[in-house]
Order: C-alpha cells, then structure tokens, then sequence
C-alpha cells in the first residue's frame, strides 16, 4: 500500500488530537508513517501506535527545534525524496502551514490548505475546502510533485487501530537557510485543564460584553459544566481579559466544533470567520440587532449576566 | 532601509463573497476591492519603521489591472512609492505560483526588509509569506507582533499556538505581522493628494523576468476539479430572555444532546 507522511503535532510528546484525527484519515488512503520531530517520542509512541502508524520517522536532532519552521521543511524535504510517499499531510495550524508551504517550494509539488476532507481521486487525491465560511464547497487536487494537504483540525473523528509504530531514526545535514531565523526565547503560557481549543467538541467564547477579566469566570462556569473550552473574540483579548491563545477569528484560531457558544460578541465578520463552520450554533446577546443572529441555530436575546449562570446551574440541575 | 510592503487587493470582506461558477475563481467583479485589511498593519508597520530609522518604503501588488487600489491605499497612508504586477497570464495562479511572481518581482527591487502580512482574507492560506522566503533564500520571521531592529539585527515576537517565541536574525529578512502589532494609520487629505503624484511602476510577467509557464492556472501545481454553493444555514430560533432564557437555552441545547 503507498506510503503516506503524517507529521506529528506534539508538544514535548504530548500528541495533539489532530495528528490521531490524521492517522485516522492516511489509514483510509494508504498506510500511514508518523514523522515525529524534536524531543519526547518515548511518551508518543503509545499514541501513534494506537492510532495506526506502521512506522514513526523519528528526528530528534535540538537543531530541528532551534528555528523558525525552515529546518522541518528540510527533513520533510529529506524524507520526500528517499521515501518517496504518494502523500503528506500535515495539520493546518499556522505552523503546519508554513512548513508545508516551504516543503511544497523545496520540492516542486502542489499544496492545498485547510482542508476539511481528503478523498482518494484516480491515482491521486482529492482535498475538500470549505471556503467563505463554509458559502462554498470546493474540491482540489495536486498536479505537480508529491501532493501536500493541511487537513484542519476537527474534521474527522479519529478511530484508534493497532499499528507497530516502529521507530525509524532520521537525519538531514542543515544547510545554512535553514538556520537564518534563530528561536531565543520560547514563551509559554500556561494553558490549564480545559480543553484545546481547536480540539473541543464544544467551545464557549466571550466577547467585550464579558466587560473584565474577572467576569470571563462566568464564560468558563459555563465552560465547565459543558467540558468545553474557551474562546474570546478579538475585542477579549486585545482589551486584556483572556490571552491572545484563546482568540478565535481570522488572526485567531479556527474552531470547527459541535456547539459554538457566543457570549457578548457582535459577529463581525473577523470574527465569524474563525467559527461559522461550527455545526450547531448558539449566541447570546442583548442586542437584537447584533450580526452574530444571523448565524445561529438558537439566539437569546438578553444579558449574558442572567442567561449565563441560569443556563450553566439548570445543566447542574439536570446532570 | 529600503522596505518592501506586500499588499494584495481583497474582495471586501463584509461583502459576500463568491465562486465565479465558470471560472472556478474569486468572483472579483462581484464585489468591491479593497487592500487586504491585514496588509494595513504591515504598511503602518514599514512606515513606522522608516520614521524611527530612516529610508523608503515601496509596496508591491500583484493583481488584475483594475485592482489598483490596494497599492494607492498604501501610497495614501505615506509609502514612498509602488509596483503594480499585472499581467493576463498571471490570472489562476495558486499559491505556489504567486509566491514565485512576487519573488521574481522582489528580485528587481533592492531591500533590507520585505512585511507582509499574515493572512489574506479572500484565500487565507497564510503561506505567501514563507513561500516567498525559502525562495528568496532569507529568514522568515512570520506572525510578528512585535518588530525590533537594531542596525542589521532584527528580533520578533512571533506567536504561536503557546505563547510566543522570540526569534532573532539578520537583515534582509521576510516579516509577516499580525494586528495586535499596531494601529494602522487613516490617510490624511494631504496623504490621499500626495498620493496621486507617487511613482507607480507597472510590470507585466515579462518586466519581471517571470516564467510565464510557472503562474496563472496553467503553470500552478494544484487544480480545482469543483465548486458548489453550499446550502445556506438553516434560519435559527431567536428568543428574548424574559426571565427564562437560560432554562430556554438548556431545553434547547438538551434537545440536541448537548446535556
Ligand atoms: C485585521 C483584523 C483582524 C481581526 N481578527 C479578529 C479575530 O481573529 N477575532 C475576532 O473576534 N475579531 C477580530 N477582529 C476584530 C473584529 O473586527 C471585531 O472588532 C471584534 O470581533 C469585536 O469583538 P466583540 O464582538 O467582542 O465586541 P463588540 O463588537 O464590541 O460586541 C460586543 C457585543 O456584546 C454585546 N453585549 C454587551 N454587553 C452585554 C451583556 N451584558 N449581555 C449580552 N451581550 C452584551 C453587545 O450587544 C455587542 O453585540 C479583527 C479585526 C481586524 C481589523
Ligand atoms: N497578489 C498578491 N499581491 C501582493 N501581496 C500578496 C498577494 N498575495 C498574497 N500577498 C501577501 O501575502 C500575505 C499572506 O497572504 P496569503 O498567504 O495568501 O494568506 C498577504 O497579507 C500579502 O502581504
């Protein structure tokens, strides 16, 4: 069966739910081998072989980590050429982008991004986007070289299967381009118990009608008692109440869940364009008139302050 | 410092955007154009830039001819001068091929600095800019909320999806910024006068030395087989909360298996 590259989103080993939702997806197209790079495969390996990695490339030089994206896009180079997979694909994140945009040049082969569906097409493969917030449907395929997707995050439920996860050990001498933007200083913020955002099946956001910091803790009650995460429209974040991590919109994340809960956010159209692929929507909102009703499955028109903590204790009651 | 601004012409985005079903392109007649409001920030960004430390700042567009306006929006908000791409051949191009356009025409500019911005808002792919840097051979310092420069030292802020890094190299580079990086400036009367008086060089495929079998839909790498107009949304249940709207809520979100 053809070879088909996954890269591996993880944070220290810590395997992101996009990568499984990936395996998942390679698994119906050919056999799937994870490309893991950087430091804590030891704590990966469980996962990729649950998910059904046949085999795991394993690049743990420090060097591939010191700088921005270029040195991944080598060793994906790399691996391309002696591997020679019939796919790759990568999660579209902002960081996965860029590496597959720089794989894509390095390698004279077409990409395609954001792709909510990969399909097998003739002797190639199809990639489904969902574009101008979800107003079209298009359907893409790669004409040139090894065909590149970003697959989204949330688009395919993933479905655990037995795999080896054999671990093969690779390299690539570094050319000097890959080492131009140098990594100094890496800032974590700590990011807390709930749900990844990109990764809920249920988001709950609050926007400038949240009116503090110290009100978002009636968004995370909420949050809370659904197992949600939490979302902040632009406004939030800029204005200080909850870290940029948390934005969805176009500079924010998208989020693509079951439940999308807008909590005191206008729907601009900034901000629409990170959720309105959600499939059921909710707003609350006191203002009628506020564009974020237009999108929705169920509005309240009210404030978010009554409607909030009387939704959150009648789930406890109900529980 | 000569600065390069990377502006691309957008529909707009409160507008409703479409599929040309007989292109399978942007339906760009449609609607009105205006700059990608991104590019606003990397433009505000090169002039602040150019006030601290001196020198010139030219914004580049590629884009059907009458896509003029993103580039005179940036002339009108103080860059020093543009350069306009536009050639039928170019029409259809894929990422891919429009990275390798805007780097041909960067090849016949002289630069220490090259903004973009993070994301177009018609395609939002946010690939250009690091397409555009493995080719041009330079670092790529992408999603930059913070620009410092010091002599041919440059150090970002780039964020990601944990915070932010903090990434250092040296000029020339390639930047994209994100909007949390300034407050675009609106252009004065006298900056939308002086702007009509600003050099604009318009280059077609050839003036760049560009291939014309690498752009437009031909020489592109990836191909749309179909579009459809997705259905729209179902028309939502709307209710005012007078009293009861979070046990509304609830019924609701019980009655769809949420809780
Ligand atoms: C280049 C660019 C990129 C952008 N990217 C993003 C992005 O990624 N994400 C994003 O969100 N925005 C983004 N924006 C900003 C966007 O245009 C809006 O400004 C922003 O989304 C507004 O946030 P908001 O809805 O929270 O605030 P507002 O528009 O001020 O809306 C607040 C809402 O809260 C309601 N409200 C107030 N009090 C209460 C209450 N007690 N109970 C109930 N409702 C209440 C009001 O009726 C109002 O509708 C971007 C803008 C630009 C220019
Ligand atoms: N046709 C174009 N002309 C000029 N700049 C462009 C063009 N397309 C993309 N860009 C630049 O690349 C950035 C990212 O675009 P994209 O990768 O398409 O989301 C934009 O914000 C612009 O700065």
């Amino acid at each position: 069966m053809a070879e088909i590259l996954v890269l591996v989103d993880h944070a220290d080993g810590a395997v992101k739910k996009v990568t499984l939702e990936l395996l998942t997806k390679a698994r119906a197209l050919g056999e799937p081998s994870a490309v893991f790079i950087g430091s804590g495969f030891d704590d990966a390996k469980g996962r990729l072989a649950e998910y059904g990695a046949a085999k795991v490339y394993v690049a743990a030089d420090p060097e591939l980590t010191g700088y921005v994206v270029a040195p991944k896009a080598e060793l994906l180079a790399k691996l391309v050429a002696d591997v020679a997979p019939a796919l790759v694909l990568v999660p579209a994140t902002a960081e996965g982008k860029e590496i597959a945009a720089r794989l894509a040049v390095k390698t004279n082969s077409g990409l395609l991004t954001d792709a909510v569906d990969v399909t097998a097409d003739g002797d190639g493969f199809a990639a489904e986007q969902s574009i101008f917030g979800g107003s079209s449907v298009v359907h893409s395929a790669v004409s040139a070289g090894t065909p590149i997707i970003a697959v989204r995050p949330n688009s395919t439920p993933p479905v655990p299967q037995d795999a080896a996860a054999e671990r093969v050990d690779v390299s690539v001498e570094l050319s000097d381009a890959a080492k131009l933007a140098k990594v100094v200083d890496r800032v974590v913020v700590p990011k807390g118990d709930r749900p990844e955002l990109t990764e809920a099946a249920i988001v709950v956001s609050g926007g400038r009608g949240v009116g503090s910091a110290e009100s978002f803790a009636v968004i995370e009650a909420l949050a809370d008692q659904l197992g949600a995460a939490v979302g902040a429209s632009r406004a939030a974040v800029d204005s200080g109440w909850y870290p940029h991590q948390s934005q969805v919109g176009q500079t924010g994340k998208t989020v693509s869940p079951q439940l999308y809960i807008a909590c005191g956010i206008s729907g601009a159209i900034q901000h629409r364009a990170g959720m309105q692929t959600s499939k059921t929507i909710v707003a609350v909102n006191k203002d009628a008139e506020a564009p974020i009703f237009e999108l929705v499955d169920y509005g309240v028109v009210g404030d978010l302050f009554k409607v909030v903590p009387q939704v959150t204790d009648e789930i406890v009651k109900r529980k | 410092m000569k600065i390069v601004v990377l502006v691309k012409q957008v529909p707009d985005t409160a507008a409703d955007k479409r599929l040309d079903p007989d292109t399978l392109t942007v339906d760009r007649a449609a609607v009105d154009g205006l700059i990608n409001e991104m590019d606003e920030f990397a433009v505000e960004e090169a002039l602040q830039l150019v006030e601290k430390h001196g020198g010139e700042v030219t914004v580049v567009s590629m884009g059907p001819q009458d896509a003029t306006d993103a580039y005179k929006k940036a002339l009108q908000m103080g860059a020093d001068k543009a350069v306009f791409l536009t050639d039928p051949v170019l029409a259809g191009s894929d990422v891919a091929a429009t990275s390798y356009a805007l780097a041909q025409v960067l090849g016949t500019l002289e630069y220490d600095l090259v903004l973009f911005g993070s994301e177009a808002s018609d395609a939002r792919t946010s690939v250009v800019p690091a397409m555009v840097a493995e080719r041009l051979g330079v670092p790529q310092l992408t999603f930059a909320s913070k620009v410092e420069i010091d002599g041919d030292a440059i150090k970002i802020n780039r964020l990601t999806d944990y915070g932010h890094d903090v990434v250092e190299a040296r000029l020339p580079a390639v930047v994209s910024v994100v909007e949390k990086i300034n407050e675009p400036r609106y252009p004065s009367f006298k900056g939308i006068m002086a702007a009509k008086k600003k050099p604009v060089d318009t280059l077609d495929a050839a003036g760049a030395a560009i291939d014309p079998a690498k752009v437009g839909a031909a020489g592109s790498w990836t191909k749309v087989l179909d579009a459809a107009v997705a259905p729209p949304r179902a028309q939502g249940v709307i209710v005012t909360d007078e009293g009861n709207g979070g046990v509304d809520l609830a019924d609701f979100l019980a009655a769809k298996k949420f809780i």
